[in-house]
């Protein structure tokens, strides 16, 4: 049974001050999410990222289709003693402090220990901080106490609304090795972000969505094995001299060293070219899509064919 | 409905109140009262008591309205505008819950606010006539209505604050509180009237609208007239059953709203 189910799962939002239009945000979302995965949900700004989140925690309501979470519907509000949410860019009761609004959360699940409150605040860093204001906390710090929320309550499943978008690298450094060590207790983790490098490091799966549709869903390593792009080779010649006008069309320079990207057929020709040269070879590798490329080419499908379509949705 | 979990709720909702200074008014109130207390010696003679109870408990009446309204109408909506409804639904907690919680605060709050004030009120009575006589307890009936209505109040602040803008919520709440001070002259209105429709939509009104006339005995105990039983049964019911509609509503329409 998949933890996370959506079947055509669809919201319209109805828009204009005197005549109402309806505009769809999702449309026909199929999902699926499985025990123990760590799932991205990546998309442009507007792709449907936060409605569907929206959607799963029953804060707006489906135009059409339906969701479970752990096989419940999502509108049954006492599966949520098994979930965890961190929505974007959150706000706390700010004139609390980290340690009472963290204790007045865990009461929402009947948690009274102080002592769980304060391993929670240490688990994200922020022991010291613990009897300061929220208003008085940083983006970072408020990230940090949003993680810590979503999980005081030992959760089988977290769902993070861009838990990285703010933070500085160590911000972020901290957050994925919390979200990796939430994997390694069992949990499901069901993440949205447009920052592709965290999916690649993180996910098991990534979907893909643009302009309210899902393009894709796949596993991160299906996606980079998927195809060769070329191969990378990187060279040095003897002198610093400059490369022929036959290979200078596909270097580029940087330093002393020269990066050549050929296609796998002409790999055998360029290194009997480089030999002639006398060039000292220092590496070679394949060019495989990165996660960004695969994403692109997606949206920019999705963009093409709103626009073959007459900009209708 | 877990009772816990609206207690949880009420509980942060008076500890924000407290902790926006909302109880400050206090001092205004104290102020007010000291100088009241010390001007009726010098300038009345025989009615000082009759002032101080006029003045104290029209005060406790205005800054416990003024307090009901403007943070009743934000309850809901400054919750929804900041985000930090998203956490809290996202936890096991009903939305109707979430509703009842809010609404317990603010009482809580408002019970705080009305009995340290009444305390302020005692003190000056104290003060202007040395000690305190049996119909002072009037007084205390008149603080109890004025509660009421706060409570009333309280409630339909709290269900505007579902759907509207606190500015709408804000004029649509003082709005049903002045129609319904006079409610009773609505009725009276209609039943001059020799047109049948009429009268009809002004008994409608009469039945529907809040009738706060019926909590105003603050005239009738400042001249130590004491206050029917039944008079206090009734008004109470009245609360409760309105109070109870009212909130009814407010989670009906809450819990059908999409939080964008």
């Amino acid at each position: 049974m998949p933890v996370i189910a959506t079947e055509k799962l669809t919201k319209d939002y109805l828009t204009g001050f005197w005549t109402k239009h309806p505009k769809r945000s999702l449309d026909s979302l199929d999902l699926e999410v499985h025990e123990n995965e760590v799932f991205g949900f990546l998309g442009p700004n507007g792709a449907g990222k936060t409605t569907t989140l929206k959607l799963l925690m029953n804060l707006v309501f489906p135009t059409s289709g339906s969701a479970t979470i752990l096989g419940r519907p999502v509108s049954d509000t006492s599966m949520h003693r098994e979930i965890g949410f961190l929505p974007e860019a959150p706000y706390f009761y700010d004139y609390l402090t980290a340690r009472e609004a963290l204790s007045y959360y865990a009461r929402l699940f009947g948690l009274k220990d102080h002592a769980v409150v304060d391993r929670f605040l240490a688990r994200v860093g922020l022991t010291e901080a613990r009897d300061t204001q929220l208003r008085k906390f940083s983006k970072g710090m408020l990230q940090r106490f949003g993680l810590a929320q979503a999980i005081v309550h030992d959760p089988r499943v977290v769902f993070l609304d861009e838990p990285m978008s703010g933070l500085d690298p160590v911000g972020r450094r901290e957050v994925r090795d919390l979200i990796l060590e939430l994997k390694k207790e069992g949990r499901t983790i069901f993440f949205s972000t447009h920052i592709l490098p965290d999916a690649e490091t993180l996910c098991d799966r990534v979907a893909v969505l643009a302009r309210g549709r899902l393009q894709g869903v796949g596993s991160v390593e299906e996606i980079f094995h998927r195809e060769v792009h070329g191969v990378e080779i990187i060279f040095e010649l003897p002198g610093g001299g400059a490369p022929p006008a036959d290979l200078a069309r596909t270097v580029t320079r940087t330093g002393s060293r020269y990066r050549a990207e050929v296609g796998v057929e002409d790999v055998y020709a360029t290194f009997a070219r480089l030999e002639e040269l006398k060039a000292r070879v220092v590496g070679c590798s394949e060019v495989r899509p990165t996660l960004e490329e695969y994403f692109m080419k997606l949206v920019d499908g999705a963009n093409q064919a709103k626009q073959a379509g007459g900009g209708s949705q | 409905m877990n009772a816990v979990l609206v207690a949880v709720i009420a509980w942060n909702t008076f500890r924000e109140a407290v902790r926006d200074r909302v109880l400050y008014n206090l001092v205004f109130f104290a102020l007010l009262m000291i100088s009241a207390a010390i001007l009726v010696g010098q300038i009345s003679i025989g009615i000082e008591r009759l002032i101080i109870v006029n003045l104290g408990l029209s005060a406790i009446s205005v800054f416990g309205a003024v307090m009901a309204v403007f943070l009743g109408v934000g309850l809901v909506h400054k919750e929804i505008e900041r985000r930090t409804l998203y956490t809290m639904l996202s936890k096991p907690v009903r939305r109707t819950e979430f509703i009842a919680g809010k609404y317990f605060g603010l009482a809580i709050t408002l019970a705080v606010n009305t009995l340290l004030m009444t305390v302020g009120l005692v003190t000056a009575l104290l003060y202007v006539d040395g000690t305190l006589r049996r119909e002072d307890a009037a007084v205390m009936t008149g603080v109890f209505f004025i509660f009421l209505q706060l409570l009333l109040l309280t409630g339909i602040a709290l269900a505007f604050s579902c759907f509207a803008t606190p500015v709408v919520s804000t004029l649509g709440t003082l709005g049903l509180y002045l129609a319904g001070i006079f409610s009773d002259d609505i009725r009276t209105f209609g039943s001059l009237s020799e047109n049948p429709a009429m009268q009809r939509l002004t008994t409608f009104l009469y039945y529907v609208l809040p009738n706060f006339g019926q909590f105003n005995v603050i005239s009738a105990v400042g001249h130590g007239q004491s206050v029917p039983g039944a008079l206090i049964a009734g008004n109470t019911a009245y609360t409760l059953l309105y109070v109870t509609v009212t909130l009814i509503a407010a989670a009906a329409i809450f819990s059908n709203r999409n939080m964008k």
